[in-house]
């Protein structure tokens, strides 16, 4: 009998994600994955899942669920967490026993948080992965948004201590750094000026697919329409409006629209997760820095993965043991019922 | 035609062959997507085909930037614009219905009948510049250009799948339903996307389309035998 994971209650932009789904940019498919790899990373490590494993990302807040088995349960970011009506640490995992109710409350800061469950979320693959792609409806649970009612099934969990980070995740600050190009010869050096200035903020409208901006318009002095080219994700594009965007996970693939440049990748989940009114500021800098700056940062990454430490306490462990020896003997009590 | 290589972030080349939309740039930035697909370079992740530029993505822990873009302009340099085989499509197409919402109006500012335009709009062999916007959605150069129209000042909402539009001197098949700006003519019974298939994309970018018009009876029946998972076309290998 497999592990269901049920949703009790959602909070409004809970999705099945997992680390996307690549190779596809030909055929028109965004990876789509999480707003924030990093943290997605972490979740997952957790709990002893494998990088491909499909966990749930929120905005704002999570909900609550129940699982019908045991399993161990991180969130990251800095949420509210509750298991059982219990004030639990964000960044560490727990056990999550059957019958008792997971809140994933509100994120005290940031936009995105992550849910991992052991053994992973396994709702059908599309295209190769779990990950939800809202715009076009594949992936995920149904290619949506989770709502209270949605049952979904777990892969299997296996017993094992539960873990927490030796150091806590902190993000350097600073403005949000960007490599000009492709269409950088569109724009005059008024608009890097502009953007470097504090006239900026996350507009409402933003969303999994673009990071919109409201502030002062960007004139690109050689016309806002190009012959449609293929869109890196990070992409800073200025549209007609003169109100730049960003375009995040769930990008369309190809666009008209001149990019003045692209966030560096180490920055991109950053830009994510600032708030809506917040200020952003961009600077300038070369390709080499910013493929410098993402390749120490992914073994940075790799490092704190692989220094996750268990959990001091034994009763985490041997009570997760426990009932994972359990499981027969309850399933079976159901089958009686 | 030796193409510019620009950087187009910490992860991504854009190799742009020209400013302009042209079948044989079209054919080039193919044929080294393909290149570059048979005979990958270390560090190439994957490559978008558009227009007039390949996007070549890459992992700058494999390869740098800069030491690939120098490896691309090699390759560009060395491929050849002799066409390769290329696929035609017969797509069928119902002209008006509840798709081909633009039909009469785009008659009325062309001042022809609407008979004139769809012999004029089935005329050409179309070409799929590229696939992209959205899973299978394929933009096609060749259209005629007295058909050639600027998008609505205020897309529409929704658009079915299959529905076939202009879009300036575009035309285009969609493949999944949205809102869209374009205006459109009719639709296709084919689904250009449809995930659950072993083959989910049916068009790629140079492939050729033309369009057949079928009756509304031809099209429930195509639109019947599609439901029931048939496949109801096979392209031509020329």
């Amino acid at each position: 009998m497999s592990t269901t994971f049920s949703v009790l209650r959602s909070g409004p932009m809970t999705t099945v994600q997992d680390a996307g789904r690549p190779g596809l940019l030909h055929a028109g498919v965004s990876g789509s994955g999480p707003m924030d790899p990093p943290l997605f990373a972490i979740a997952n490590a957790l709990v002893g899942n494998a990088d491909a494993a499909a966990g749930l990302e929120f905005a704002g807040m999570g909900g609550e669920f129940s699982v019908s088995a045991p399993v161990r349960v991180a969130v990251t970011g800095d949420a509210d967490v509750r298991i059982a009506g219990e004030p639990v640490a964000a960044w560490e995992s727990h056990d999550l026993l059957s019958g008792q109710t997971l809140r994933v409350g509100a994120l005290q800061r940031g936009v995105w948080g992550y849910l991992a469950v052991s053994g992973g979320i396994a709702t059908p693959p599309v295209l190769g992965s779990r990950a939800t792609h809202l715009r076009t409806g594949i992936g995920g649970h149904e290619g949506r948004t989770l709502k209270a009612g949605d049952t979904l099934p777990l892969g299997e969990t296996v017993a094992a201590p539960c873990l927490r980070m030796a150091e806590p995740f902190v993000r350097e600050e600073g403005p949000i750094r960007v490599v000009p190009g492709p269409q950088d010869d569109y724009f005059d050096e008024s608009a890097w000026d502009l953007l470097a200035g504090d006239g900026y903020t996350v507009s409402p409208t933003r969303d999994r697919m673009a990071q919109a901006l409201e502030g002062p318009k960007i004139a690109a002095v050689r016309g806002h329409d190009i012959v449609s080219d293929g869109t890196p994700l990070g992409s800073l594009q200025v549209p007609g409006s003169g109100r730049p965007m960003v375009l995040m996970a769930e990008r369309q693939t190809t666009g008209g629209y001149p990019k003045i440049g692209a966030v560096a990748s180490v920055d991109l989940p950053r830009l994510g997760q600032i708030s809506t009114g917040q200020p952003v500021r961009f600077v300038r800098i070369s390709r080499e820095d910013a493929e410098n700056l993402l390749i120490d940062a992914r073994r940075a990454l790799r490092s704190r993965l692989a220094d996750l430490m268990p959990k001091a306490g034994l009763v985490c462990d041997s009570g997760f043991l426990l009932d994972v020896n359990l499981i027969d003997g309850v399933a079976a009590v159901a089958e009686n019922e | 035609m030796t193409p510019k290589v620009l950087c187009a972030g910490d992860q991504a080349l854009a190799v742009e062959f020209s400013s302009r939309i042209d079948a044989s740039v079209n054919a080039r930035v193919i044929a080294l997507a393909k290149s570059l697909g048979d005979d990958p370079l270390p560090g190439v992740r994957e490559t978008v085909p558009s227009y007039r530029s390949l996007l070549v993505c890459y992992d700058p822990e494999a390869v740098r930037g800069a030491a690939l873009a120098e490896a691309v302009q090699r390759r560009a340099a060395a491929i050849s614009d002799a066409a390769s085989a290329s696929r035609l499509w017969r797509v069928p197409l119902l002209f008006g219905g509840s798709a081909g919402l633009d039909l009469e109006d785009l008659a009325r500012m062309k001042s022809l009948s609407v008979e004139e335009l769809i012999a004029l709009f089935v005329s050409p062999e179309y070409r799929v510049y590229m696939i992209g916007f959205a899973p299978g959605f394929a933009y096609l150069g060749g259209l005629p250009a007295l058909l050639h129209t600027p998008r609505l000042p205020t897309p529409r909402q929704r658009l079915e799948a299959g529905a076939v539009g202009i879009g300036g001197e575009q035309a285009n098949i969609n493949s999944v339903a949205g809102p869209s700006g374009w205006r459109f003519v009719g639709r296709t019974p084919l689904r250009l996307f449809d995930p659950a298939r072993p083959e989910p994309f049916l068009l790629a970018a140079g492939d050729a389309v033309r369009f057949v018009p079928v009756s509304a009876a031809e099209a429930a029946d195509l639109d019947a035998a599609v439901a029931a998972g048939e496949t109801i076309v096979e392209s031509e290998i020329r």
